[in-house]
């Protein structure tokens, strides 16, 4: 049995009196890939805000690593190993597709003010492995993030583009989890099925462990080791593709009991 | 460079192709893209001579520019040894460091610091109490500037501090509040709790000039004039920002400030610790601001408050604005173009020609050169020329005025406009708001109406600007660079030299 990577003990979370996670226990195990399906406002997305710390938690423990990780800052998790993209896009779009990626490594690199300023022989051995690193990372998508795409801004790519490009800067913070909020959303059948195959590559090339929340259900039964079901903050079904997509309860959370059907 | 262009091509390629090599004949290639594949053939640029000129610009290294520039600009007093000139020129070095301060909070970490001007006001007044009879303590440049640098920096720390929670508007009004707390504590700090600190609104008198291992640097030569070497010193001091502000935003502080001004969220989740990376951009804006008051203080041998207060807020902001704020040679080229601007339209002969100069470029690159420009500036002069004449014909009086002195364009407007010996006190207000109305009912009305409507509209703006303007310089100068800068805004929101910015798309 592999081991725990993050774990979620009891974790809740309440917006005032709304309650939008509630007494929930989750764990991703090392090298694993999970989905997290639910219908909207399941409290999904929620979940990624508490675990990067965007939020914290009313109650429970969130361990990640065996350590941890409740009441740290985001840019604390994310040095810890936990990297995320969002699912309304948030890009650097002002800024080149590279820098956008060369931003991401600010966590695990050191060059200060001053250093910079000298241009210490350091500083540029750095700076160059920072460049290196992130165009290693753009590489992954293929032609899609390459050549004179480098030195566009990012305001310049197309949607589906966008959603790679935040993909390529999450994985230059040199996580060991990925959190993909909606990788899929808006791209078409052709660039789903590419996504599909990119995530699969994510773990077996770069050996990261995947969390993804995906409407898609074609990309759910193509990637997922495990699916785990939310409504309304609880957990209602965890198993495999076929056990979660039969389970009556989330069939009952997509489309709704009976009643309306039968008339 | 071509062959620079092809080997950023093909190393991409490679990665690409190893990583379709995996993929079965059935699966669709991931990441294959024609597009990129055939950017090469897709590059445009501009056509015919001025776009190859464009395209060998591109490839002056930025240091050679700024050589260039600041070669050309320590040539001044050499070219002129008018000490005027000599002024005006360390006055622009000084805007030059002040916008580059400013850009660091404003242009690269996004954060609208209205107190700025605070920050020049404190090393001013440190400087000014660090070196002069106030206090009886005259310490060596070489130690008051780093030392005002750090008091700079650290007034900048405290004050971001609340923009770790603040953003946008708020931030805003925390540091505007911030600049009228200084010059309330500046002006009434004669009486601080019983201490007289800043003088006042008499301000610091008496303040050293600047002095280098014991040989001080007289502000005046023999004769009053204004010593060069001041110049010198702050342009080198402007080189030196200038070079380690660039290699700062090329390194990943800069990157993590231009971050947190696109989306601070992301910018945290990514790893970069935004509060403190705020805060030192704070502080940095403020050390430079504080650094250049040095400077002015040393030349004035005086600080007062009324040196930092709005007026100077909003040139500074002008600048950085009008230059293209996030690009450091923007904001400098904006900080003598402002300067240049203000200076000119102190003398009117200068301000007239410059006015004049203005409209017909303006309406060039309204309408181009077409038979439209030719018809609205042959019409503009016949209707000069005829209203001059019905107005001369019915009373002398009505064209003899004298709109300021002379020079060859003021002769020549003087046959062309209307300008009487002593019009009615109604006219210059009455002929003010009509040509503003006027010029706002121009955006509303289309075609030929439009043109036929610019004719008057000229004439009048040229009668205002002779009998109403040209007599108040101080008022004039602030109004044409609103609208300057409203018509550039309008133009080229991005600045002159700023990249193509979005907010969202």
């Amino acid at each position: 049995m592999a081991e725990k990577l993050l774990d979620l003990q009891g974790v809740s979370m309440s917006f005032g009196g709304l309650r939008v996670i509630d007494n929930l226990d989750l764990h991703v195990d090392e090298g694993e890939i999970v989905s997290v399906i639910g219908p909207n406002g399941a409290g999904k997305t929620t979940l990624f805000n508490l675990v990067t710390g965007i939020y914290q938690p009313t109650d429970g423990d969130i361990v990640f690593a065996g350590a941890s990780i409740k009441g740290l800052e985001p840019h604390q998790i994310t040095r810890r190993g936990i990297a995320r993209t969002f699912q309304t896009l948030r890009l650097f779009l002002n800024m080149t597709v590279r820098e956008n990626v060369m931003a991401a490594a600010y966590g695990h690199t050191k060059a200060g003010v001053f250093r910079s300023m000298l241009r210490t022989p350091g500083m540029r051995r750095e700076e160059q492995e920072i460049r290196a690193l992130a165009e290693k990372r753009l590489a992954f998508f293929g032609e899609r993030l390459m050549g004179y795409r480098w030195d566009q801004p990012a305001y310049s790519l197309s949607y589906a583009n966008r959603r790679r490009l935040e993909i390529a800067r999450a994985t230059a913070t040199n996580p060991r989890m990925l959190l993909l909020d909606e990788p899929a959303a808006g791209m078409n059948p052709k660039e789903t099925q590419e996504i599909t195959e990119l995530i699969a590559k994510l773990r077996t090339e770069a050996g990261y462990t995947i969390l993804v929340i995906e409407h898609d259900m074609h990309v759910v039964e193509g990637i997922s080791d495990r699916v785990i079901a939310l409504d309304h903050g609880l957990k209602i079904a965890e198993g495999t593709f076929e056990q979660v997509a039969t389970s009556p309860k989330v069939v009952e959370a997509y489309l709704g009991t009976g009643g309306m059907a039968r008339k | 460079m071509s062959g620079g262009y092809d080997d950023e091509l093909t190393r991409p390629l490679k990665g690409a192709l190893e990583a379709t090599t995996s993929e079965g004949p059935t699966s669709p290639a991931v990441g294959r893209d024609e597009w990129v594949a055939r950017h090469g053939d897709n590059r445009m640029g501009r056509g015919g001579r001025l776009g190859l000129l464009e395209d060998r610009l591109r490839f002056v290294p930025w240091w050679a520019w700024l050589t260039l520039f600041v070669v050309l600009f320590s040539l001044v007093p050499v070219a002129s040894d008018s000490g005027y000139v000599r002024r005006v020129a360390f006055d622009i070095a000084i805007y030059m460091l002040l916008a580059l301060g400013l850009n660091v909070v404003v242009g690269w970490g996004g954060l609208l610091d209205l107190g700025y001007v605070a920050f020049f006001g404190i090393g001013a007044y440190s400087y000014a109490l660090l070196s002069s009879d106030h206090y009886g303590i005259h310490l060596p440049t070489i130690v008051a500037i780093p030392l005002v640098v750090v008091i700079g920096a650290c007034v900048g720390f405290l004050v971001g501090l609340p923009s770790r929670r603040l953003t946008g508007d708020y931030l805003a009004i925390v540091t505007l509040f911030f600049l009228q707390l200084f010059l309330t504590v500046t002006t009434n700090g004669d009486d601080l709790f019983g201490h007289n600190v800043t003088g006042g609104a008499n301000g610091i008198l008496r303040v050293d000039p600047l002095s280098f291992f014991g040989h001080a640097l007289p502000v005046s030569r023999q004769g009053g004039l204004f010593n060069p070497a001041y110049l010198y010193v702050v342009l080198a001091v402007f080189v030196v920002v200038f070079v380690a502000l660039r290699f700062v935003n090329l390194s990943r502080t800069g990157r993590a400030w231009r971050s947190l001004r696109e989306d601070p969220l992301a910018a945290e989740v990514m790893g970069m610790p935004v509060n403190s990376l705020k805060l030192m951009s704070f502080a940095f804006g403020a050390a430079i601001a504080a650094l250049t008051g040095t400077f002015v203080t040393a030349v004035n041998a005086s600080a007062f408050p009324l040196s930092f207060s709005f007026p100077l807020l909003i040139i500074v902001y002008t600048m950085v604005i009008l230059g293209g704020a996030g690009n450091q040679a923007g904001v400098v080229l904006g900080a003598v173009l402002v300067g240049i601007l203000l200076e000119l339209l102190r003398d009117p002969g200068d301000s007239r020609v410059l006015f004049y100069a203005v409209v017909v470029l303006g309406l060039f690159a309204a309408l181009r050169l077409s038979v439209r420009f030719a018809v609205v500036l042959a019409g503009v002069a016949v209707f000069g020329l005829v209203v001059h004449s019905i107005a001369g014909a019915i009373d002398s009086g009505w064209v003899n005025g004298s709109g300021g002195e002379g020079g060859g364009v003021a002769d020549a407007m003087a046959n062309w406009v209307v300008v009487p010996v002593a019009p009615a006190g109604w006219v210059a207000p009455v002929s003010y708001i009509s040509v503003v109305s006027l010029a706002l009912v121009l955006t509303l009305v289309r075609g030929w109406a439009r043109l036929a409507l610019l004719v008057p509209v000229l004439y009048l703006a040229a009668f205002v600007w002779e009998n109403v303007m040209i007599a108040h310089p101080e008022p004039t100068r602030y109004i044409v660079l609103g609208v300057l800068l409203i018509a550039l805004m309008i133009l080229r929101p991005s600045g002159l030299l700023g990249e193509k910015r979005v907010e969202i798309i």
